[in-house]
């Protein structure tokens, strides 16, 4: 009976496990192989420039450029992800009609997001413009995504909008799991709404925070859909939404370096990794166990 | 600690794939079953076998596809035995990569859209077969013209690489300013001659309470066509092949300069509609069309792409761009003329001789007549549209071209070093932007051809 059973999960597992390693370990690998080569992609002699793209990375303007953004994202985007979810989360516990419409955006794909958004931000009849004008504030009215100084913070305003749902539903979940009797002592104690978040609330979904940020991590190294479709240029005006992930896909596509583009995207797979366990060390509390 | 532990491992990894895998994603094939060439003849000149099969990729995107079946069912014609398998796609890039690494490539290639693959890495890996054979081969219609004499000017040099032809394009895509004649009409405006006038026209054009320009801000590409017309047209042939041979010093150069200077001007002078530089192609050039704004600068595709917003009696007209000063090297109707849909025939093509020939159907009278009618596109054909009644936009076309005679020019850098495009791009957002000044602009994208220059890693071609 036993070995029956060994032998039916061997059975059951391995197509699944040979098309994970087919379709997607040895792309990984083979990325990896081709970051130490200057293949073109058409090529079928791909040369071998030894560690020449990694060092290529250090002096390249768009891809500093891209690190930059990048880098400004992951620390502005999960910070107010997720002071937004939780203060969501916390001012409208138990009305269910509102976790419904925070998360409207998250069923929208990517980009869905990103065009809408786009008409939002059209100067001359977009959306904003319109509403600033209809207020009485001409004199805000911008070109939201053409200027430098302006254009990534529109893009990271929307990436803020699009994730800020799922954050709430998941804190709002995490919540109602703290015990009521828990609350009602801390009450009947004369503790107030905001110590009652900071001591007892925030300390028992801390789990879930800690997912969020690392997941909102990640996703603050990538928007690279967001700034493709939106920004002008793309990933203007003049690099100012640059994003590394474009700069992968500019390099490959565009400039015909796939060898090159390999190379920025096994560094951003150890950036990626780097940061994950960063926020996971930093992050680190101790776990409150519920009784 | 995890991460060291993790990059230890995945740096292993990457040793183990770099000798274990070494031959996955670049493997190649390179078996030899290529059709031989037949013998040749007056009726057959490139010695097309007549029973082997012939694989036809084509990118449907605007101009549609029936053109290329037209040019298969003409070979069929007269090689009954030859089965054409023609395929309409779009992403050709994608399609055709791996089969371009693996070495078994169709016969003929239409390696346009947004998706195809990048020209410049396909003639430096040696993907391309050489054309002079067909270019010497006589003419379909008329077989004491050589097929090379029937195509316009500069086609066969928009796809020459350092001496070699290895592509050809189909459509004639021209550069301009673009104008309605009915909305001029009714203010009594004519289209100026040289950018001075422009800038008079356009207080005018003020005055009346519309703006004077718009532009395809999104992508600033499409300023940089006035842009670099106007250099070359007070530079002459020189200054172009100055900039696309990356010589020191000649986007510096006192012709681009001026140019850079009278692109700037637009926005000094507020000629410019308000947030041009935040809207995408459509957004421009539906207010264009709507009537609000009097010029944009675009190709000849206009016509074509707006088709479903222009309004009745609007009229499109194409000028050719302003003389930038009264000596300019250049005369008047010089025009920037490129060509696009770009067909090529793969070196490791089982079936060359046959990919010629088709080419040969391709580029004949009665085909290019149908693609002029079909995709309302001008094909490098000459005398392909003699007879047609054409659109508005597309007569202006056609009319430029035979107004410019042999004075077409066109630049190569886009197509050579992509990457100099992109600096030019940003740096000519920033100049109409006002945000730097034409020296500063100068400066930058010198800067990045230098760069360009210096690169060994990109191929170099000159011209």
């Amino acid at each position: 009976m036993r070995h029956g059973k060994y032998r039916f999960l061997a059975g059951a597992l391995i197509v699944p496990l040979t098309l994970y390693g087919v379709f997607v370990l040895s792309p990984y690998l083979q990325a990896f192989q081709l970051a130490f080569t200057d293949w073109n992609g058409v090529s079928d002699q791909p040369r071998s420039v030894g560690f020449g793209n990694f060092a290529r990375l250090w002096d390249d303007p768009l891809f500093l450029a891209g690190l930059r953004n990048n880098g400004l994202m992951l620390l502005v985007v999960p910070l107010a992800v997720i002071v937004l979810a939780l203060a969501l989360a916390a001012g409208t516990r138990g009305t269910k009609v509102y976790r419904v419409v925070y998360f409207f955006p998250q069923l929208l794909s990517v980009a869905i997001i990103a065009v809408l958004w786009q008409f939002v931000y059209t100067p001359n009849s977009g959306l904003l413009n319109g509403a600033l004008s209809a207020v009485g504030l001409d004199s805000w009215r911008q070109s939201w995504l053409a200027e430098p100084d302006l254009a990534l913070w529109s893009v990271m305003a929307v990436m803020i909008w699009s994730s800020v749902g799922f954050y709430v539903v998941l804190f709002s979940a995490a919540m109602e799991s703290v015990p009521d009797d828990i609350m009602e002592a801390a009450a009947i104690d004369g503790a107030g709404p905001v110590t009652v978040f900071r001591r007892i609330t925030l300390p028992l979904i801390w789990e879930s925070v800690q997912v969020g940020w690392i997941y909102l991590g990640i996703a603050a190294l990538d928007g690279f859909a967001l700034v493709q479709i939106m920004t002008v240029g793309p990933g203007g005006p003049d690099n100012s939404t640059e994003v590394m992930g474009l700069g992968l896909y500019r390099t490959a596509f565009t400039f015909g370096k796939f060898g090159y583009a390999s190379a920025m995207g096994v560094a951003i797979f150890f950036l990626t990794l780097s940061i994950a366990v960063l926020l996971l060390r930093v992050t680190k509390r101790e776990r409150v166990e519920l009784a | 600690m995890n991460l060291t532990r993790r990059s230890a491992l995945a740096g292993a990894a990457a040793v183990a794939a770099s000798t274990g895998l070494a031959a996955c994603a670049t493997a190649g094939g390179g078996d030899d079953d290529k059709v031989k060439q037949g013998d040749t003849s007056a009726e057959n000149p490139l010695g097309v076998s007549a029973e082997a099969a012939l694989e036809v990729v084509i990118f449907k995107g605007g101009y549609g596809d029936q053109y290329a079946i037209d040019a298969g069912a003409s070979l069929k014609q007269k090689f009954p035995k030859v089965a054409v398998d023609h395929k309409g796609i779009q992403g050709v890039g994608e399609v055709l990569q791996p089969r371009f690494v693996a070495d078994s490539p169709p016969d003929v290639v239409d390696n346009s859209g947004a998706g195809r693959l990048d020209l410049a890495t396909l003639v430096s890996a040696g993907k391309l077969t050489d054309l002079t054979s067909l270019l010497d081969a006589p003419s379909l219609d008329d077989p004491s013209k050589k097929f090379r004499d029937t195509l316009m000017p500069g086609v066969i040099e928009d796809g020459t690489f350092d001496g070699k032809p290895l592509v050809l394009n189909y459509s004639s895509v021209l550069w301009g300013v673009w104008y309605s004649k009915s909305l001029f009409a009714k203010h009594g405006w004519t289209f100026p001659k040289t950018w001075d006038e422009m800038l008079t026209l356009n207080d005018e054009i003020k005055k009346a309470g519309l703006a004077p320009w718009t532009w395809q801000g999104k992508y600033p590409e499409y300023l940089n066509d006035p842009l670099v017309s106007l250099a070359a047209k007070a530079g002459g042939f020189d200054l172009v092949k100055s900039i696309d041979n990356l010589q020191p010093g000649a986007w510096q150069s006192p012709a681009m300069l001026a140019a850079a200077e009278a692109i700037h001007q637009l926005a000094v002078r507020g000629h410019i509609l308000p947030g041009s530089e935040g809207l995408s192609h459509t957004e421009a050039q539906n207010a264009w069309c709507k009537g609000q704004v009097a010029f944009i600068p675009c190709g000849s595709w206009l016509e074509g792409e707006q088709q479903a917003v222009t309004p009745a009696g609007f009229d499109m007209v194409m000028g050719t761009v302003p003389a930038l000063t009264g000596s300019d090297k250049l005369p008047n109707g010089a025009v920037m003329a490129a060509s696009s849909e770009s067909f090529i025939v793969p070196a490791k093509a089982k079936n060359v001789p046959g990919g010629l020939e088709f080419l040969r159907h391709l580029f004949s009278q009665k085909v290019a007549r149908g693609f002029a009618e079909s995709a309302k596109a001008l094909p490098v054909v000459t005398g392909a549209t003699e007879g047609l009644t054409l659109t508005s936009g597309l007569g202006s076309v056609a009319e430029a071209v035979k107004a410019a005679g042999p004075n077409v020019f066109s630049y190569k850098f886009r197509t050579w070093y992509a990457p100099l495009s992109k600096a030019l791009d940003d740096a000519t957002g920033e100049l109409a932007t006002k945000r730097i000044n034409p020296q500063q602009w100068a400066e930058r994208v010198q800067k990045a051809a230098d760069a360009v220059a210096k690169d060994s890693s990109i191929v170099k071609h000159q011209r």
